[in-house]
């Protein structure tokens, strides 16, 4: 049991670290989800990809350089260490990539993967519905078969990265006569065809996250159903352990922000909030040390299942208490406009997205503690 | 790196676990409590011949030598079903006070063979566990000392007999046990969760009220998956420390694992209602010792004091990633 990185770890941190420090623009960019921003992060996107740094773990074929889950904990963490930009591709590449590897045609791979890893193409989720949110197999948005694919009708909501991106990936119910886990398809979708109609929404910070998915008999070719018909919930939850448990929210980014939290506390030591801050640190040292547990669990062949729940419901709360407490540091600025604000609220969403934190509150008491299901 | 428990340390808990569970460790604690400490001696004999008592005894004295990150994985064991006695103190703390002073030949190959011990470090740890029955007393008062036992006190946990110590002949200088100490104790609290969690997920499986059990009510599955989620992720920090020794990563790890416990026993006391509440039942076995063990080893706020120290150090690489 040890934390030393090998020569082969060590070599990859110090070639990252360089690179980044020569590339990293000294500017923030605008944010990725207006149409300047949204264009800014894809170019910055394809000077990462030019150096395989777009999606590290990636087969070499489709544009990554096959690094260990080890090895993406560690460029993680010099990626947030450097203060790099946001990553305008983190849901095609988490969510869609992870999938298409595990379940992807290789036609699909060769045909999406590469261009995922330039950002040719952003990708939005499309899961959540007026009427399935937390309940997501509720999902009504119907894909009914024609000849050669199938034609979609419906509306997604709160389709994150839908206001810039170019397709979109997500479940659609292809028997509405099948019980509510069946009959679902997973299915990718250009956002640029003929009946798609999408409208940005505005968050709480003034730009439009997220957006409205209007599909109006929107063809899709058999060629982009992922899985088979059918077997899309299966499909998607292999994505879902994902999102939740490892690659959306990797620890270097709750350490970086630990770490100007302490600094920040240097500038402003307010003694009362002395807790919340050593407690700020602690909770990313948590969760960087549990990560590296996991990853050596993956390492020996373990698979990440359940236990993705007990993650996002940590890392989740951690994000808000870090911001939280760096807000009440800067006192009566803490009102004020900029990086902190901003930083706090995004992290308000996560409790909400990626399966709320009620819905894995009872993944975590029925399937890890044992404990009787029970109305919802 | 590879940061998990080898198939070594999965074997050591499981011949712990089994040990202890078909020990009636709750009746021993109650005789213990109760100034009988038969039981508890004979079951921290049979601990001995497992090795738990020589793990940290070097291998020349009878010892096995082991490091940190064995001890917490005993102590997380000793904590999950609450042993009774001087654990932290025989185990870990006197025998690594004791490892570089020529007083160790005299006393160590005893402490292997199961023979209790029992320290006081002041001010963190300012009264000695159950000197009343140890064979070696120390006291770690600008040095090592021999002691003996002084006033008695009572502890929140019945099964904790606290004394003042006396200091007595001279054995040496201290080495630094305090740190070693604090992590055992912060891997028994983990363990005195993970028990006090178990206890409430059966009773919350088979307590039935409005015709259901109550651990179906999601007010009460949403207090229990926090505590998980809380003992999870104060887990890897107590490995953590184990493996790196840093001041900051012992004192993160102690302040997670004690939050987490009494979260645990809060919980647990909660989801058990009035009947937990009582002497009879045995979850104030595992609550008092959560209560007893937070200010045991260095209070909460000492420990965040002591992590804010190290990560606000001007030349501080506490808040670097893993590395050489």
């Amino acid at each position: 049991m040890d934390l030393d990185l090998d020569e082969d770890a060590l070599a990859f941190r110090d070639e990252v670290r360089s690179w980044l420090a020569e590339r990293v623009p000294a500017e923030p960019l605008p944010p990725m989800d207006t149409p300047e921003g949204a264009e800014q992060h894809r170019a910055w996107e394809r000077v990462l990809a030019g150096a395989r740094l777009s999606a590290v773990t990636w087969p070499r074929e489709y544009g990554g350089r096959e690094a260990s889950l080890l090895e993406w904990v560690v460029f993680e963490e010099e990626y947030h260490a450097a203060g790099a930009p946001a990553r305008v591709s983190a849901n095609g590449i988490a969510l869609l990539g992870s999938t298409l590897l595990a379940h992807g045609t290789a036609e699909q791979k060769e045909r999406v993967l590469p261009r995922m890893a330039r950002a040719d193409d952003i990708w939005a989720q499309a899961w959540s519905e007026p009427e399935a949110g937390s309940d997501l197999a509720a999902v009504r948005s119907r894909a009914s078969r024609v000849d050669g694919g199938w034609v979609l009708n419906g509306q997604k909501t709160w389709s994150s990265r839908a206001a810039v991106a170019d397709r979109a990936f997500g479940l659609f119910r292809n028997d509405p006569e099948a019980r509510r886990h069946r009959g679902l398809t997973y299915l990718m979708v250009d956002l640029r065809a003929e009946g798609v109609t999408v409208r940005p929404i505005p968050q709480l910070d003034g730009v439009p996250g997220f957006a409205e998915i209007f599909l109006d008999d929107v063809f899709v070719p058999d060629e982009d159903v992922i899985g088979e018909p059918g077997d899309g919930w299966r499909v998607a939850m292999s994505t879902a352990s994902n999102e939740r448990g490892l690659t959306l929210r990797s620890p270097g980014r709750f350490l970086a922000a630990a770490r100007r939290l302490v600094g920040l506390w240097r500038e402003r030591p307010d003694p009362a909030l002395r807790d919340r801050v050593v407690d700020a640190w602690i909770g990313a040292r948590a969760y960087h040390l549990y990560t590296l547990g996991t990853v050596s669990r993956l390492a020996e062949g373990g698979s990440l299942g359940v236990e993705s729940s007990v993650n996002k419901v940590f890392w989740s709360e951690l994000d808000i208490a870090v911001h939280e407490t760096a807000i009440e540091l800067l006192g009566t600025e803490g009102e004020l406009a900029g990086d902190w604000l901003g930083g706090y609220l995004f992290s308000l969403a996560g409790p909400i997205y990626a399966g709320t934190n009620e819905i894995q509150r009872d993944v975590i008491a029925e399937r890890l503690l044992g404990l009787p299901r029970g109305d919802r | 790196m590879r940061f998990a428990l080898g198939d070594e340390h999965r074997q050591l808990a499981r011949t712990l676990h089994d040990l202890l569970s078909s020990a009636d460790v709750p009746s021993v604690a109650r005789a213990w409590a109760g100034g009988e400490p038969e039981p508890g001696l004979t079951l921290y004999a049979r601990l001995a011949e497992v090795g738990v008592a020589g793990l940290a005894v070097p291998e020349r004295f009878g010892g096995l030598g082991a490091g940190p990150v064995e001890l917490v994985v005993a102590f997380d064991e000793l904590g999950h079903h609450p042993v009774p006695g001087p654990l932290v103190e025989s185990v870990a703390v006197v025998p690594a006070l004791l490892a570089g002073l020529p007083a160790g030949e005299r006393w160590l190959p005893g402490l292997a063979g199961g023979e209790p011990a029992t320290v006081a470090l002041p001010p963190h740890t300012p009264f000695a566990l159950d000197a009343d029955v140890a064979t070696v007393f120390a006291v770690v008062d600008g040095g090592v000392h021999l002691a003996t036992a002084g006033r008695r006190h009572d502890s929140v946990d019945p099964a904790r007999r606290l004394f003042e110590a006396e200091p007595g002949e001279r054995l040496g200088d201290a080495d630094a046990a305090f740190d070693l100490g604090v992590l055992c104790a912060a891997a028994q609290l983990l363990g005195l969760g993970r028990g006090l969690l178990d206890l409430a997920c059966v009773h919350a499986t088979a307590r039935r009220q409005f015709g259901r059990p109550v651990g179906a009510f999601q007010a009460v599955k949403h207090e229990l998956a926090d505590v998980l989620v809380a003992l999870e992720l104060a887990r890897p920090l107590v490995h953590g420390a184990a493996v790196t020794g840093t001041p900051a990563d012992v004192s993160a790890a102690r302040v997670a694992a004690a939050e987490a416990a009494d979260r645990a026993a809060r919980v647990a006391l909660q989801v058990h209602g009035a009947v937990g509440y009582t002497r009879e039942h045995d979850l104030g076995l595992w609550l008092t010792k959560v209560r007893a063990l937070r200010s045991a080893w260095g209070t909460q706020s000492w420990h965040r004091a002591r992590v804010l120290e190290e990560i606000t150090a001007p030349a501080s690489q506490i808040t670097a990633p893993a590395s050489r």
